[in-house]
Protein backbone atom coordinates (compact mmCIF):
# COMPACT_ATOMS: atom_id res chain seq x y z
CA UNK A 1 0.00 0.00 0.00
CA UNK A 2 1.50 3.60 -1.06
CA UNK A 3 1.27 6.24 1.71
CA UNK A 4 -1.08 9.18 0.52
CA UNK A 5 0.73 12.17 -0.28
CA UNK A 6 -1.19 14.22 2.93
CA UNK A 7 0.01 11.06 5.31
CA UNK A 8 2.91 11.17 8.14
CA UNK A 9 4.67 8.28 8.10
CA UNK A 10 6.10 7.54 11.44
CA UNK A 11 8.48 4.64 12.33
CA UNK A 12 6.77 1.47 13.68
CA UNK A 13 6.77 0.48 17.68
CA UNK A 14 10.46 -1.03 17.88
CA UNK A 15 11.94 0.49 14.93
CA UNK A 16 14.79 3.34 15.19
CA UNK A 17 18.09 4.39 13.84
CA UNK A 18 21.15 3.07 15.63
CA UNK A 19 22.83 5.46 16.99
CA UNK A 20 24.87 8.81 15.05
CA UNK A 21 28.33 7.53 16.16
CA UNK A 22 27.49 4.03 14.50
CA UNK A 23 28.57 3.25 10.75
CA UNK A 24 26.99 1.87 8.35
CA UNK A 25 23.83 3.81 9.48
CA UNK A 26 20.74 1.09 9.92
CA UNK A 27 17.65 0.65 10.39
CA UNK A 28 16.82 -1.73 13.22
CA UNK A 29 13.57 -3.72 14.18
CA UNK A 30 13.14 -6.61 16.03
CA UNK A 31 15.19 -9.52 14.27
CA UNK A 32 16.02 -7.92 11.33
CA UNK A 33 18.12 -4.36 9.79
CA UNK A 34 17.80 -2.60 6.67
CA UNK A 35 21.32 -0.65 5.97
CA UNK A 36 20.33 2.72 4.81
CA UNK A 37 22.05 4.47 2.33
CA UNK A 38 21.95 8.43 0.94
CA UNK A 39 18.13 9.05 0.35
CA UNK A 40 16.68 6.26 2.14
CA UNK A 41 18.53 7.33 5.62
CA UNK A 42 17.13 10.82 5.04
CA UNK A 43 13.54 9.63 4.52
CA UNK A 44 13.75 7.71 7.40
CA UNK A 45 14.90 10.36 9.50
CA UNK A 46 11.65 12.53 8.61
CA UNK A 47 9.26 9.53 9.21
CA UNK A 48 9.04 11.14 12.51
CA UNK A 49 5.06 11.53 12.60
CA UNK A 50 5.16 15.38 12.14
CA UNK A 51 6.14 15.56 8.33
CA UNK A 52 3.87 15.04 5.59
CA UNK A 53 4.73 12.44 2.22
CA UNK A 54 4.70 15.94 0.31
CA UNK A 55 7.18 17.89 2.73
CA UNK A 56 9.21 14.93 2.88
CA UNK A 57 9.18 15.09 -1.12
CA UNK A 58 10.15 18.61 -1.29
CA UNK A 59 12.83 18.37 1.74
CA UNK A 60 14.25 15.65 -0.62
CA UNK A 61 13.57 17.93 -4.03
CA UNK A 62 15.90 20.37 -2.18
CA UNK A 63 18.40 17.85 -1.08
CA UNK A 64 18.96 16.53 -4.83
CA UNK A 65 18.52 19.45 -6.97
CA UNK A 66 19.31 17.70 -10.30
CA UNK A 67 16.92 14.77 -10.25
CA UNK A 68 13.79 14.87 -12.07
CA UNK A 69 11.31 15.92 -9.05
CA UNK A 70 8.51 13.39 -10.12
CA UNK A 71 11.11 10.82 -10.08
CA UNK A 72 12.30 11.03 -6.60
CA UNK A 73 8.12 11.57 -5.41
CA UNK A 74 8.05 8.09 -7.16
CA UNK A 75 11.10 6.31 -5.55
CA UNK A 76 9.83 8.05 -2.15
CA UNK A 77 6.28 6.48 -2.41
CA UNK A 78 7.76 3.28 -3.41
CA UNK A 79 10.25 3.00 -0.27
CA UNK A 80 7.77 3.94 1.95
CA UNK A 81 5.46 1.19 0.48
CA UNK A 82 8.24 -1.05 1.23
CA UNK A 83 8.96 -0.15 4.77
CA UNK A 84 5.25 -0.53 5.08
CA UNK A 85 5.18 -3.56 4.48
CA UNK A 86 7.99 -4.57 6.17
CA UNK A 87 6.38 -3.10 9.43
CA UNK A 88 8.67 -0.65 9.66
CA UNK A 89 6.72 2.26 8.96
CA UNK A 90 2.83 3.25 9.74
CA UNK A 91 1.02 6.07 8.27
CA UNK B 1 40.27 -20.31 2.25
CA UNK B 2 36.64 -18.90 3.87
CA UNK B 3 36.08 -15.11 4.24
CA UNK B 4 34.50 -13.98 8.00
CA UNK B 5 31.05 -12.41 8.15
CA UNK B 6 29.78 -10.15 10.37
CA UNK B 7 28.15 -11.39 12.94
CA UNK B 8 24.71 -9.87 13.59
CA UNK B 9 22.93 -10.98 16.60
CA UNK B 10 23.70 -11.87 20.06
CA UNK B 11 21.97 -14.47 21.76
CA UNK B 12 22.61 -13.73 25.37
CA UNK B 13 21.57 -16.50 27.01
CA UNK B 14 21.22 -15.50 30.65
CA UNK B 15 19.93 -18.10 32.92
CA UNK B 16 18.48 -21.82 32.54
CA UNK B 17 16.72 -20.98 35.53
CA UNK B 18 12.69 -21.07 34.48
CA UNK B 19 9.35 -20.88 36.02
CA UNK B 20 8.01 -23.10 33.40
CA UNK B 21 8.95 -26.81 32.39
CA UNK B 22 8.18 -26.85 28.72
CA UNK B 23 8.00 -30.00 27.10
CA UNK B 24 9.46 -28.66 23.80
CA UNK B 25 12.50 -26.37 25.78
CA UNK B 26 15.26 -25.63 23.40
CA UNK B 27 17.71 -25.68 26.27
CA UNK B 28 20.31 -28.43 26.82
CA UNK B 29 19.52 -31.47 28.92
CA UNK B 30 22.54 -30.48 31.17
CA UNK B 31 21.65 -27.32 32.71
CA UNK B 32 24.03 -24.47 33.68
CA UNK B 33 23.42 -23.72 37.63
CA UNK B 34 22.71 -20.53 39.09
CA UNK B 35 25.91 -20.27 40.76
CA UNK B 36 28.22 -20.60 37.45
CA UNK B 37 25.89 -17.70 35.62
CA UNK B 38 28.03 -14.84 34.51
CA UNK B 39 27.75 -11.92 36.71
CA UNK B 40 25.93 -7.80 35.60
CA UNK B 41 29.48 -6.37 35.07
CA UNK B 42 30.67 -9.39 32.99
CA UNK B 43 28.01 -8.89 30.46
CA UNK B 44 27.77 -4.93 30.44
CA UNK B 45 31.22 -5.76 29.07
CA UNK B 46 30.44 -7.85 26.79
CA UNK B 47 28.00 -5.90 25.17
CA UNK B 48 31.01 -3.61 24.25
CA UNK B 49 32.73 -6.29 23.22
CA UNK B 50 29.53 -6.90 20.61
CA UNK B 51 29.58 -3.69 19.26
CA UNK B 52 33.17 -3.44 18.62
CA UNK B 53 32.78 -7.10 16.65
CA UNK B 54 29.56 -5.06 14.70
CA UNK B 55 26.89 -7.19 16.21
CA UNK B 56 23.78 -4.87 16.42
CA UNK B 57 21.20 -6.33 18.59
CA UNK B 58 21.05 -8.69 21.87
CA UNK B 59 18.25 -10.79 22.16
CA UNK B 60 17.77 -11.54 25.90
CA UNK B 61 16.75 -15.35 26.61
CA UNK B 62 17.14 -18.01 28.83
CA UNK B 63 15.56 -20.10 30.63
CA UNK B 64 13.25 -17.15 31.52
CA UNK B 65 15.71 -13.94 31.43
CA UNK B 66 13.27 -12.46 33.47
CA UNK B 67 14.64 -14.79 36.50
CA UNK B 68 17.79 -12.48 36.13
CA UNK B 69 17.20 -9.97 39.62
CA UNK B 70 19.17 -7.90 37.18
CA UNK B 71 17.22 -7.68 33.76
CA UNK B 72 16.63 -3.87 33.82
CA UNK B 73 20.56 -3.51 34.63
CA UNK B 74 21.46 -5.34 31.78
CA UNK B 75 18.99 -3.99 28.60
CA UNK B 76 20.31 -0.43 30.11
CA UNK B 77 23.86 -2.06 29.51
CA UNK B 78 22.87 -3.41 26.18
CA UNK B 79 21.30 0.36 25.13
CA UNK B 80 24.44 2.17 26.29
CA UNK B 81 26.63 0.07 24.67
CA UNK B 82 24.76 0.61 21.37
CA UNK B 83 22.46 -2.55 20.59
CA UNK B 84 19.48 -3.28 20.03
CA UNK B 85 17.63 -4.91 23.06
CA UNK B 86 14.22 -7.40 22.74
CA UNK B 87 13.60 -9.55 25.45
CA UNK B 88 12.23 -12.79 24.55
CA UNK B 89 10.45 -14.28 28.06
CA UNK B 90 6.97 -16.01 28.92
CA UNK B 91 6.17 -12.82 30.47
CA UNK B 92 6.80 -14.27 34.21
CA UNK B 93 8.05 -13.39 36.53
CA UNK B 94 6.81 -9.13 35.47
CA UNK B 95 4.41 -6.47 37.28
CA UNK B 96 3.58 -3.55 35.59
CA UNK B 97 6.14 -1.35 37.31
CA UNK B 98 9.35 -3.64 36.44
CA UNK B 99 7.24 -3.91 32.79
CA UNK B 100 7.78 0.25 32.98
CA UNK B 101 11.62 0.22 34.22
CA UNK B 102 12.13 -2.06 31.57
CA UNK B 103 10.86 0.17 28.50
CA UNK B 104 12.96 3.03 30.42
CA UNK B 105 16.01 1.36 30.40
CA UNK B 106 15.69 1.45 26.64
CA UNK B 107 13.59 -2.21 25.92
CA UNK B 108 13.23 -2.35 21.94
CA UNK B 109 11.21 -5.22 21.52
CA UNK B 110 9.13 -7.68 23.62
CA UNK B 111 8.68 -10.85 22.55
CA UNK B 112 6.13 -13.12 24.33
CA UNK B 113 5.84 -16.38 24.23
CA UNK B 114 2.30 -18.81 24.45
CA UNK B 115 1.97 -22.30 24.85
CA UNK B 116 -1.57 -22.50 23.79
CA UNK B 117 -5.49 -20.00 23.97
CA UNK B 118 -6.22 -21.62 26.66
CA UNK B 119 -5.55 -22.04 30.53
CA UNK B 120 -5.94 -26.20 30.32
CA UNK B 121 -3.96 -26.63 27.32
CA UNK B 122 -0.94 -24.29 28.39
CA UNK B 123 -0.81 -25.79 32.19
CA UNK B 124 -0.08 -29.21 30.17
CA UNK B 125 2.98 -28.43 28.19
CA UNK B 126 4.55 -26.04 30.93
CA UNK B 127 3.60 -27.50 33.66
CA UNK B 128 2.44 -24.36 35.41
CA UNK B 129 -0.23 -22.10 35.58
CA UNK B 130 0.71 -18.77 33.40
CA UNK B 131 -1.63 -18.11 31.12
CA UNK B 132 -4.23 -15.59 32.61
CA UNK B 133 -0.64 -13.28 33.74
CA UNK B 134 0.29 -13.42 29.91
CA UNK B 135 -3.04 -12.43 28.98
CA UNK B 136 -3.03 -9.73 31.88
CA UNK B 137 1.19 -8.83 30.47
CA UNK B 138 -0.65 -8.03 27.00
CA UNK B 139 -2.60 -5.72 28.49
CA UNK B 140 0.34 -3.88 30.22
CA UNK B 141 2.29 -3.99 27.07
CA UNK B 142 -0.07 -1.80 25.46
CA UNK B 143 0.35 1.29 27.78
CA UNK B 144 3.97 1.43 26.14
CA UNK B 145 5.39 1.99 22.71
CA UNK B 146 7.50 -0.60 22.14
CA UNK B 147 7.64 -3.88 19.29
CA UNK B 148 6.03 -6.30 20.63
CA UNK B 149 6.04 -9.92 19.12
CA UNK B 150 3.68 -13.02 20.10
CA UNK B 151 5.22 -16.16 19.80
CA UNK B 152 3.32 -19.20 19.69
CA UNK B 153 4.76 -22.19 19.69
CA UNK B 154 2.40 -25.17 17.95
CA UNK B 155 2.98 -28.62 17.65
CA UNK B 156 0.34 -31.92 17.50
CA UNK B 157 -1.09 -31.14 21.15
CA UNK B 158 -2.22 -27.20 20.14
CA UNK B 159 -3.00 -27.06 16.64
CA UNK B 160 -6.87 -27.72 17.40
CA UNK B 161 -6.30 -24.38 19.07
CA UNK B 162 -5.25 -22.26 16.30
CA UNK B 163 -8.22 -20.01 15.65
CA UNK B 164 -8.50 -19.17 19.16
CA UNK B 165 -4.88 -18.11 19.45
CA UNK B 166 -5.78 -16.06 15.78
CA UNK B 167 -8.09 -14.17 17.84
CA UNK B 168 -5.78 -13.08 20.45
CA UNK B 169 -4.03 -11.88 17.74
CA UNK B 170 -6.97 -10.31 16.17
CA UNK B 171 -7.42 -8.48 19.56
CA UNK B 172 -4.20 -7.10 20.44
CA UNK B 173 -2.75 -6.13 16.67
CA UNK B 174 0.60 -6.75 17.64
CA UNK B 175 3.75 -5.63 14.78
CA UNK B 176 4.73 -9.40 14.47
CA UNK B 177 2.99 -12.81 15.45
CA UNK B 178 5.25 -15.61 14.98
CA UNK B 179 3.51 -19.29 14.75
CA UNK B 180 6.62 -21.69 15.30
CA UNK B 181 6.47 -25.46 15.62
CA UNK B 182 8.11 -27.36 17.90
CA UNK B 183 11.91 -27.95 16.44
CA UNK B 184 13.45 -31.30 17.72
CA UNK B 185 16.36 -30.17 20.04
CA UNK B 186 16.67 -31.00 23.29
CA UNK B 187 13.76 -31.64 25.62
CA UNK B 188 11.50 -30.88 22.39
CA UNK B 189 13.50 -34.24 20.69
CA UNK B 190 12.46 -36.04 23.90
CA UNK B 191 9.25 -35.58 23.60
CA UNK B 192 8.71 -35.66 19.80
CA UNK B 193 6.48 -38.58 19.55
CA UNK B 194 3.70 -36.77 21.53
CA UNK B 195 4.44 -33.49 19.60
CA UNK B 196 5.01 -34.11 15.61
CA UNK B 197 2.08 -32.51 13.91
CA UNK B 198 0.08 -34.70 11.65
CA UNK B 199 -0.12 -33.58 7.64
CA UNK B 200 -3.40 -32.96 7.89
CA UNK B 201 -2.64 -30.57 10.99
CA UNK B 202 0.00 -29.27 8.99
CA UNK B 203 -2.28 -28.52 5.90
CA UNK B 204 -4.60 -27.03 7.84
CA UNK B 205 -2.38 -24.52 9.89
CA UNK B 206 -0.20 -23.47 6.07
CA UNK B 207 -3.75 -22.28 4.57
CA UNK B 208 -5.13 -20.68 7.58
CA UNK B 209 -1.96 -18.63 8.33
CA UNK B 210 -1.92 -17.80 4.61
CA UNK B 211 -5.39 -16.32 5.01
CA UNK B 212 -4.10 -14.59 8.45
CA UNK B 213 -1.14 -13.13 6.74
CA UNK B 214 -3.80 -11.97 3.67
CA UNK B 215 -5.78 -10.45 6.74
CA UNK B 216 -3.04 -8.68 8.44
CA UNK B 217 -0.97 -7.35 5.84
CA UNK B 218 0.74 -3.99 6.75
CA UNK B 219 -0.99 -4.31 10.23
CA UNK B 220 0.68 -7.60 11.88
CA UNK B 221 3.66 -9.77 10.45
CA UNK B 222 2.60 -13.32 10.01
CA UNK B 223 5.52 -15.21 10.59
CA UNK B 224 4.87 -19.55 10.26
CA UNK B 225 8.08 -21.64 11.04
CA UNK B 226 6.99 -24.71 9.80
CA UNK B 227 8.21 -28.21 11.12
CA UNK B 228 10.89 -28.72 9.14
CA UNK B 229 10.83 -33.01 9.09
CA UNK B 230 7.84 -31.93 6.94
CA UNK B 231 9.75 -29.81 4.39
CA UNK B 232 11.50 -31.03 1.09
CA UNK B 233 14.71 -28.79 1.82
CA UNK B 234 16.21 -27.94 4.85
CA UNK B 235 16.33 -24.79 6.84
CA UNK B 236 19.20 -22.93 6.95
CA UNK B 237 19.96 -23.11 10.14
CA UNK B 238 20.72 -20.14 12.05
CA UNK B 239 20.93 -18.20 9.01
CA UNK B 240 24.64 -20.76 8.66
CA UNK B 241 27.36 -21.40 11.06
CA UNK B 242 29.10 -18.83 12.06
CA UNK B 243 27.88 -16.54 9.58
CA UNK B 244 24.92 -14.52 11.56
CA UNK B 245 24.68 -15.26 15.28
CA UNK B 246 26.46 -16.18 18.31
CA UNK B 247 24.99 -17.25 21.40
CA UNK B 248 26.81 -17.11 25.18
CA UNK B 249 25.34 -19.63 27.66
CA UNK B 250 24.50 -18.59 31.40
CA UNK B 251 28.51 -19.86 32.28
CA UNK B 252 29.97 -17.71 29.62
CA UNK B 253 30.46 -20.07 26.77
CA UNK B 254 30.17 -18.86 23.36
CA UNK B 255 28.35 -21.61 20.54
CA UNK B 256 26.92 -20.83 17.42
CA UNK B 257 23.65 -22.01 18.22
CA UNK B 258 21.44 -23.65 20.67
CA UNK B 259 22.17 -27.02 20.53
CA UNK B 260 25.99 -27.23 19.42
CA UNK B 261 26.60 -29.17 22.50
CA UNK B 262 24.99 -32.23 21.33
CA UNK B 263 27.56 -32.28 18.89
CA UNK B 264 30.69 -34.96 20.00
CA UNK B 265 33.83 -33.58 20.21
CA UNK B 266 32.94 -29.60 20.44
CA UNK B 267 34.57 -27.46 22.38
CA UNK B 268 33.96 -24.32 23.12
CA UNK B 269 35.71 -20.82 24.39
CA UNK B 270 34.57 -18.92 27.52
CA UNK B 271 34.09 -14.96 27.54
CA UNK B 272 36.15 -14.73 30.47
CA UNK B 273 39.30 -15.98 28.52
CA UNK B 274 38.80 -14.48 25.13
CA UNK B 275 37.41 -11.64 23.23
CA UNK B 276 34.21 -12.25 21.43
CA UNK B 277 35.81 -10.91 17.85
CA UNK B 278 38.48 -13.34 18.88
CA UNK B 279 36.04 -16.20 19.42
CA UNK B 280 33.75 -15.06 16.50
CA UNK B 281 37.04 -15.22 14.13
CA UNK B 282 39.17 -18.26 15.69
CA UNK B 283 36.99 -20.09 17.77
CA UNK B 284 37.51 -23.64 16.17
CA UNK B 285 34.03 -24.45 17.01
CA UNK B 286 32.75 -21.49 14.64
CA UNK B 287 35.24 -22.47 12.08
CA UNK B 288 34.08 -25.81 12.20
CA UNK B 289 31.07 -25.63 9.77
CA UNK B 290 31.72 -22.25 8.36
CA UNK B 291 31.95 -22.11 4.77
CA UNK B 292 31.89 -25.24 2.62
CA UNK B 293 34.95 -27.09 2.85
CA UNK B 294 33.53 -29.81 5.65
CA UNK B 295 30.68 -30.14 3.28
CA UNK B 296 29.72 -33.97 1.72
CA UNK B 297 27.99 -35.14 -0.81
CA UNK B 298 24.96 -34.33 -2.04
CA UNK B 299 25.33 -30.76 -0.49
CA UNK B 300 28.85 -30.45 -1.55
CA UNK B 301 27.96 -29.85 -5.40
CA UNK B 302 24.22 -28.88 -4.88
CA UNK B 303 22.90 -25.70 -6.04
CA UNK B 304 21.34 -24.61 -3.04
CA UNK B 305 24.52 -25.08 -0.62
CA UNK B 306 24.46 -21.28 -0.36
CA UNK B 307 20.56 -21.38 0.10
CA UNK B 308 20.41 -23.63 3.44
CA UNK B 309 24.32 -24.26 4.04
CA UNK B 310 23.33 -27.97 4.16
CA UNK B 311 21.10 -27.02 6.86
CA UNK B 312 21.83 -27.91 10.97
CA UNK B 313 24.53 -29.71 11.89
CA UNK B 314 23.22 -30.45 15.18
CA UNK B 315 20.15 -32.36 13.61
CA UNK B 316 22.52 -34.42 10.99
CA UNK B 317 23.95 -35.63 14.39
CA UNK B 318 21.13 -36.25 16.47
CA UNK B 319 19.66 -38.26 13.35
CA UNK B 320 22.10 -39.55 11.07
CA UNK B 321 24.97 -39.60 13.35
CA UNK B 322 27.17 -37.49 11.49
CA UNK B 323 27.11 -33.48 12.20
CA UNK B 324 28.93 -33.13 8.54
CA UNK B 325 26.43 -35.14 6.67
CA UNK B 326 23.30 -33.49 4.65
CA UNK B 327 20.53 -32.56 7.40
CA UNK B 328 18.16 -35.78 6.71
CA UNK B 329 15.18 -33.37 6.83
CA UNK B 330 16.64 -32.86 2.77
CA UNK B 331 14.47 -34.72 0.16
CA UNK B 332 18.32 -35.01 -1.20
CA UNK B 333 19.93 -36.40 1.68
CA UNK B 334 20.57 -40.34 1.41
CA UNK B 335 19.12 -40.72 5.32
CA UNK B 336 15.69 -39.26 4.44
CA UNK B 337 14.45 -42.68 5.32
CA UNK B 338 15.00 -41.93 9.18
CA UNK B 339 12.64 -38.51 8.99
CA UNK B 340 9.85 -40.09 6.59
CA UNK B 341 9.53 -43.21 9.48
CA UNK B 342 8.92 -40.40 12.19
CA UNK B 343 6.34 -39.06 10.00
CA UNK B 344 4.78 -42.53 8.90
CA UNK B 345 4.47 -43.41 12.69
CA UNK B 346 2.30 -40.17 13.16
CA UNK B 347 0.65 -40.82 10.26
CA UNK B 348 -0.51 -43.73 10.05
CA UNK B 349 -1.21 -44.62 13.66
CA UNK B 350 -4.48 -44.79 14.58
CA UNK B 351 -6.27 -41.95 15.99
CA UNK B 352 -7.22 -43.63 19.37
CA UNK B 353 -3.51 -43.43 19.81
CA UNK B 354 -2.67 -39.77 18.67
CA UNK B 355 -5.69 -38.89 21.34
CA UNK B 356 -3.58 -40.96 24.16
CA UNK B 357 -2.49 -38.28 27.10
CA UNK B 358 0.88 -38.56 26.54
CA UNK B 359 3.61 -39.07 29.01
CA UNK B 360 5.30 -35.92 28.89
CA UNK B 361 9.04 -35.45 30.10
CA UNK B 362 9.22 -32.17 31.48
CA UNK B 363 12.29 -29.60 31.23
CA UNK B 364 13.04 -29.32 35.33
CA UNK B 365 14.87 -26.18 36.74
CA UNK B 366 18.70 -26.56 36.87
CA UNK B 367 19.87 -27.80 40.81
Amino acid sequence: MKPEITATPRLAPGVRLNEKTQQPRMLLMPERALRLNGPSLEIVQLCDGKHTVQQIAQKLHALYAKAEPERITGDLLGYLELLHKERAVDF
Amino acid sequence: MTTIPTPLALVAELTHRCPLHCVYCSNPLEMVKRESELPTGEWARLFHEAVEAGILQVDFTGGEPLARPDIVELVHAARQAGLYASLITSGLPLDEAKLAALVDAGLDHFQLSFQGATEETARKISNTTSHPHKLRVLGWLKKHRIGVTLNFVIHRQNIHELEEMILLVEDHRPGCVEFASVQYYGWGLANREALMPTRRQLEYCVETLKQLEERLKGKTRVVFVVPDYYAKYPKPCVGGWGRKLMLVSPNGDVLPCHAANVIPGMQFDNVKEKSLREIWENAAAFRKFRGEEWMQEPCKTCDRRHLDFGGCRCQAFLLAGDAASTDPVCSLAPTRGKVDAVLAQVNEAKPAILEEKPEYLYRPNPA
